[in-house]
């Protein structure tokens, strides 16, 4: 059987996931995917041409509302799920990596 | 309590006659949880304190006599938001998670009286079919506890099997309430998409996703689904159209109602011992007065594909939320914000949802969609067309639910194409936003298998009604699990 994914495009996949797949998982991973996508590809027997493809199945069409803000005081329990926090802000690491600016 | 001989309508009756107060119902609930959890493990949450302060509000307010909801106590699949109680979707990801909003489904069972007394178990964001993908407990089949419950909504219908409570809430997207009601012998409605509002409810596939009832039998299902229906200003797919009373059709027998079995859905793969069943199942709509007939889905080869590219197109987009940064659950050593991301979520998700993530990515991602997306959305729109062939000359289709009766706990686990196979039958209902219903219909080796009945939109009066004739001249839904094996 062909291979219908590599590692390479799987680590690729992972980063746009924002994933990492560890060097020892990479094989695994890959296999299965490998064998899946070769089950995707039993679509390409059946012929599509000219129909339309379903993204939804609801029966509402362009459901308007008012524009009303909705059970909106609740900051201290949205912050209290917050791993990390201070004075009543969400904290997270620096976001500019300055390691790379010493040139 | 133990719920084995009970229905909503006879424990409604002693709390409506005072025969047993709210409080005590709740008492002897928790109790028996306690006791039965020990060997099921269905509940990742017990919500004992307050299970135990609403039954105090209901014995103030009163049993609403004319509603059966009243002070019942029932459980609710850990993928549904419940205001301050802990709310996991089975992942590591959100092991600390609790909600500041309760799902419409949920506020709308409390605001009719009834108890939530927990949250139960199931596959990481509802992604698998034994309920094994939990990030924190292996949940055993109540009729022979090496088998798995099933799944992804395995906690809720072995907590109703093994009499923990008479109805719980599980979620379906390609077959997650219908298949562990077959592998429970319990009744498990995936109602029509829109039915019942997605507000709440932890996204996987947003196209496919609805919440419905398992209980133990056709008309406590559709008396909690008569709760739970309804528009939600709140979910823009669910429907306006008008609800029904779900249980009014539950005498009018099957006569002249016109049944198909899909011929692709008997073919190679199935159980010999569920192949049986379903024809048993179909000679006795016929002995009712049914007709029953050979009916064609030709594309029923082809969903297994459509439908993981789909959903997990789907779930790659809604699983992009989980960041780290807001809730949930955050690696320790991260230097950077993108480190954040990347740990928490390679930290946080388990193998399989990272399987369905990158598998979803990949299928939307350039070069790719044409291939992979946009067929199987083309896929989609002929095995929606196949039904509605079929409903233009049958009120319903009959079929298996699942292959397989409940196997070996650890037996698929390992490898995911299998797992995925198990979902060929189930699926279908979800693609084209049919309601579906598995009842018990039969067992095989001392364990329950489910058939599945199978309308056109926003009929679930007529499957509700088939359902109901069939288990009135049946009597499968009254077996029972001898708990510690030996069935």
């Amino acid at each position: 059987m062909t291979e219908k994914i590599s590692e390479d495009q799987v680590k690729h996949v992972a980063e746009l996931a924002k994933l990492k797949i560890n060097a020892d998982q990479l094989p695994y991973f890959t296999t299965q995917l490998d064998q899946i996508i070769g089950l995707f590809e039993t679509l390409s027997k059946v012929d599509t041409d000219g129909v339309e493809p379903t993204s939804s199945v609801t029966d509402q069409i362009n459901v308007m509302r008012e524009d009303i803000a909705d059970n909106w005081n609740q900051r201290q329990a949205l912050l209290d799920n917050a791993p990390d926090t201070q004075d009543g802000y969400i904290r997270v690491p620096v976001i500019i990596d300055e390691s790379e600016d010493n040139n | 309590m133990n719920y084995f001989d009970q229905s909503l309508s006879s424990v409604h009756e002693k709390l409506a006659s005072k025969a047993i107060s709210a409080t005590d119902l709740v008492k002897q609930t928790l109790d028996n949880i306690k006791n039965v959890d020990s060997k099921i493990n269905a509940f990742i949450t017990v919500d004992e304190d307050g299970a135990l302060k609403k039954a105090k509000q209901i014995d103030e307010k009163g049993i609403d006599s004319n509603n059966l909801l009243s002070g019942m106590p029932i459980a609710i699949k850990d993928n549904m938001v419940t205001k301050g109680l802990k709310t996991t979707a089975a992942s590591k990801i959100l092991e600390n998670f609790k909600p500041i909003y309760d799902a419409t489904a949920v506020k709308k069972l409390n605001d009719l009286g009834s108890i939530n007394v927990g949250k139960t178990n199931m596959d990481e964001f509802a992604m698998g079919g034994s309920t094994e993908n939990s990030a924190f407990q292996t949940t055993h089949n109540p009729w022979d506890e090496t088998k798995v419950p099933g799944g992804s909504s395995g906690g809720s219908a072995a907590a109703v099997a093994a009499g923990e409570v008479l109805a719980a809430l599980g979620s379906d997207t390609g077959g997650s309430i219908r298949q562990p009601a077959s592998f429970n012998g319990v009744v498990g409605m995936k109602p029509t998409y829109g039915r019942v509002s997605r507000w709440g409810l932890i996204a996987f596939g947003s196209s496919l996703d609805q919440i419905g009832p398992i209980t133990r039998n056709v008309f406590d299902n559709a008396t909690v689904l008569n709760a739970i229906a309804g528009h939600d200003d709140h979910d823009l797919t669910s429907s306006d159209k008008v609800i029904p009373d779900f249980t009014s059709t539950l005498n009018k027998g099957v006569k002249g109602l016109k049944i198909g079995i899909p011929s692709e859905f008997m073919a190679q793969g199935l159980d010999d011992d569920v192949k049986q069943v379903v024809l048993d199942t179909a000679e006795t709509f016929k002995k009712l007065g049914a007709t029953v007939e050979e009916v064609s889905l030709p594309h029923t080869q082809y969903g297994v594909a459509a439908y993981y590219i789909i959903s997990s197109s789907e779930a790659s987009s809604n699983l992009q939320r989980f960041d780290g940064i807001r809730y949930g659950y955050r690696a320790k050593d991260a230097k950077s914000l993108e480190d954040v991301y990347v740990k928490s979520r390679s930290e946080g998700f388990g193998d399989e949802v990272k399987r369905r993530i990158m598998l979803g990515t990949f299928s939307l991602s350039a070069g790719f969609y044409d291939a992979y997306f946009k067929k199987a959305a083309q896929v989609r729109t002929l095995m929606i067309n196949d039904f509605t062939k079929i409903f233009k000359d049958f009120d319903l289709i009959l079929a298996p639910t699942a292959p397989t009766p409940a196997y070996g706990i650890g037996e698929d686990i390992s490898d995911p194409m299998t797992m995925y196979m198990n979902d060929v039958l189930t699926l279908p209902v979800n693609l084209a936003g049919l309601p579906g219903m598995s009842i018990p219909a039969g067992f095989s080796k001392g364990l329950p298998v489910g058939v599945q009945l199978i309308g056109r939109p926003y009929d679930e009066l007529t499957v509700y009604q088939a359902g109901s004739a069939f288990e009135q001249d049946t009597d499968f839904n009254k077996q029972t699990p001898k708990m510690g094996g030996n069935n």
